[in-house]
């Protein structure tokens, strides 16, 4: 059973994109991720071309998060002065980086550039998150106790300038690194799809040393007005927002995704992250082939105008 | 232009006379004709395609005037049909290896490429005139013009990029010719039967038809054929476009609720 993808302009097996958004809702709920960085990367081997599976990417994004997002709110587990701060610093990057994108996709270097930048990011995180789930699990085989968040000591990110107060973290932080993070975050939506949650929540715990209470509901307050912003300028710039393609991803994704949270919750933290931290690897050396094996024609055509 | 010396010209004069004389021993009653013609029509000037439409036959009728029956008995008449879509610039790029990774390296752009060409013909092009005739009438994928205006390198690179442009257009549908899809219902009345690709582009597309007599080019009559995709992929396309940002918008509301929808249904109390 196909479907036509109208952006896309390709038609699709219907059961293999329902299959895909379901498997990635169940990873994303498992492991409590946007699902961004898994979405994009399989719709590009499915031959979606790559600028429509990072816009879509980025709209599936705004679907999976919205839901934790309202959950935290009304929990009031939430920083919405950082949140905020991350939030205006993130929309400036997502409109640098649509601009990035329209520049590298007129010099055709666009797939080129998202491929590497999933294969660098990926191999990157991947590796980083494996060696801690396994040094905490070793940890743990030893039975000392395992703490994310050693309050109480400063690194070099507490000597920075520009220091504001967020009483409801509890934290006296410089705005130049929350600054940084949303800013390069907004950027990584915009030219990879992705919302960026697996990487800001790491990066708020130990380089913000932002309580772990506030870490998730802040990062997902973010990341749903970032990547609906991104959707938005997507569609209106640069036309790569395939609705019918993220709609089927979307109904899928949020019916995986209550299945996922229950297997996550019988799953332990550290093996949780040791598994992501394996599939985030294997994503990222799946891109790394396809740019270094020999391409079927090395000539492409790219057509001038739409009708 | 220098006048032909005197002998010359009466034995071209008398050999011209007695090939008219022989011919006119077969049929009697030839005299001066006006010169043959070719019109074509078509039911309508616009097709509506749904956007599942997976390629059809787009049959065009036409008709000759003032054919010579005897040359059209020996099979003297030829006629190629074609239909050339909308012409844009197209872009074709080229990776090259560069540290052990694929990139685009190389790129060109030539100047209004028809975005689909399918072709008909009585035979196959080759047999039907030459190289050259072909190539000034623009007729056939091989001879389709290929221009890269701002293009001042190697010649030969030029060559493997339209030969590459040509290759993939083949492949993926979007030009193909169908020889030997014309044929004579009445010795004046033909039928050309011409492949729509699956994803015929939007916008006029042209219908030329080309009438050659004994190798030599006589005439050529074009029609206009709008081709208009309907349904809601179309829709959307148009709103994807012309709408983007209400469609953006839409994109973000459908994402918000489906999110939210999720949560609700599923919520554990």
């Amino acid at each position: 059973m196909t479907i036509y993808l109208p952006i896309a302009e390709m038609s699709v097996n219907i059961l293999v994109i329902l299959g895909m958004g379901a498997a990635v809702g169940f990873l994303s709920g498992m492991f409590g991720v946007g699902g961004g960085f898994l979405i994009t990367p399989l719709l590009i081997f499915y031959n979606v071309p790559p600028p429509i599976a990072v816009a879509t990417g980025a709209c599936l994004v705004v679907a999976s998060s919205v839901s934790g997002a309202i959950s935290h709110f009304r929990r009031g587990t939430l920083d919405l002065k950082l949140g905020t701060l991350l939030l205006a610093s993130g929309l400036a990057g997502s409109t640098a980086g649509i601009g990035v994108f329209a520049v590298l996709r007129s010099l055709g270097l666009l797939d080129l550039f998202i491929s590497l930048a999933y294969v660098l990011l990926l191999g990157t995180v991947g590796t980083l998150m494996l060696i801690e789930s396994l040094r905490a699990m070793r940890r743990l085989a030893k039975n000392k106790t395992v703490s994310l968040n050693r309050g109480g000591q400063h690194n070099w990110v507490h000597r920075l300038p520009f220091k504001m107060r967020f009483k409801k973290s509890k934290i006296y932080l410089s705005v130049l690194p929350v600054i940084t993070i949303g800013f390069l975050l907004g950027v990584l939506t915009s030219v990879m799809g992705i919302g960026g949650g697996f990487i800001m929540v790491p990066a708020m715990i130990y380089f913000l040393r932002v309580p772990t209470g506030v870490v998730i509901g802040t990062s997902l307050f973010q990341i749903v007005f970032v990547t609906a912003y991104t959707t938005m300028i997507q569609a209106t710039l640069n036309h790569t927002v395939d609705i019918i393609l993220a709609l089927q991803l979307m109904v899928a994704g949020v019916v995986g995704a209550q299945y996922g949270v229950r297997v996550g919750q019988r799953l332990r933290a550290e093996q949780l992250r040791a598994l992501l931290a394996l599939l985030v690897l294997a994503v990222g050396v799946r891109l790394a082939v396809d740019l270094v094996l020999t391409p079927k024609d090395i000539y492409s055509i790219v057509t001038g105008g739409h009708a | 232009m220098t006048r032909l010396p005197s002998p010359l010209a009466a034995l071209l004069f008398s050999l011209t006379f007695l090939a008219s004389a022989a011919m006119g021993a077969e049929k009697p009653t030839d005299k001066v004709r006006p010169p043959e013609g070719i019109e074509i029509g078509v039911s309508t000037n616009e097709i509506a395609i749904t956007s599942d439409f997976t390629g059809a036959d787009l049959t065009i009728f036409g008709t000759l005037t003032n054919v010579d029956e005897y040359l059209q008995q020996i099979g003297q008449y030829d006629i190629i049909v074609t239909l050339e879509g909308p012409r844009v610039d197209t872009t074709i790029r080229r990776k090259e290896r560069v540290f052990g990774i694929w990139i685009n390296t190389e790129q060109m752009t030539f100047s209004a490429v028809p975005q689909s060409y399918s072709m008909t013909s009585t035979r196959v092009i080759k047999d039907i005139t030459t190289q050259q005739e072909l190539a000034a009438l623009n007729v056939g994928i091989d001879h389709i013009r290929l221009f890269a205006a701002n293009y001042f390198g190697d010649i030969s690179a030029l060559d493997d990029f339209r030969q590459a442009f040509r290759r993939q257009m083949l492949d993926s549908g979007l030009y193909q010719a169908n020889p030997g899809g014309i044929r004579f219902v009445s010795p004046s009345l033909f039928r050309a039967t011409l492949k729509l690709p699956a994803d015929v582009p939007n916008g006029v597309h042209m219908v030329h038809a080309y009438l050659f007599k004994s190798g030599d080019f006589l005439m050529e009559t074009k029609l206009p054929l709008r081709v208009v995709k309907t349904g809601i992929e179309q829709s959307l396309t148009e709103a994807a476009y012309g709408n983007s940002f209400l469609y953006g918008l839409s994109a973000v509301i459908i994402a918000l609720t489906i999110g939210w929808a999720g949560s609700v249904i599923f919520r554990k109390d």
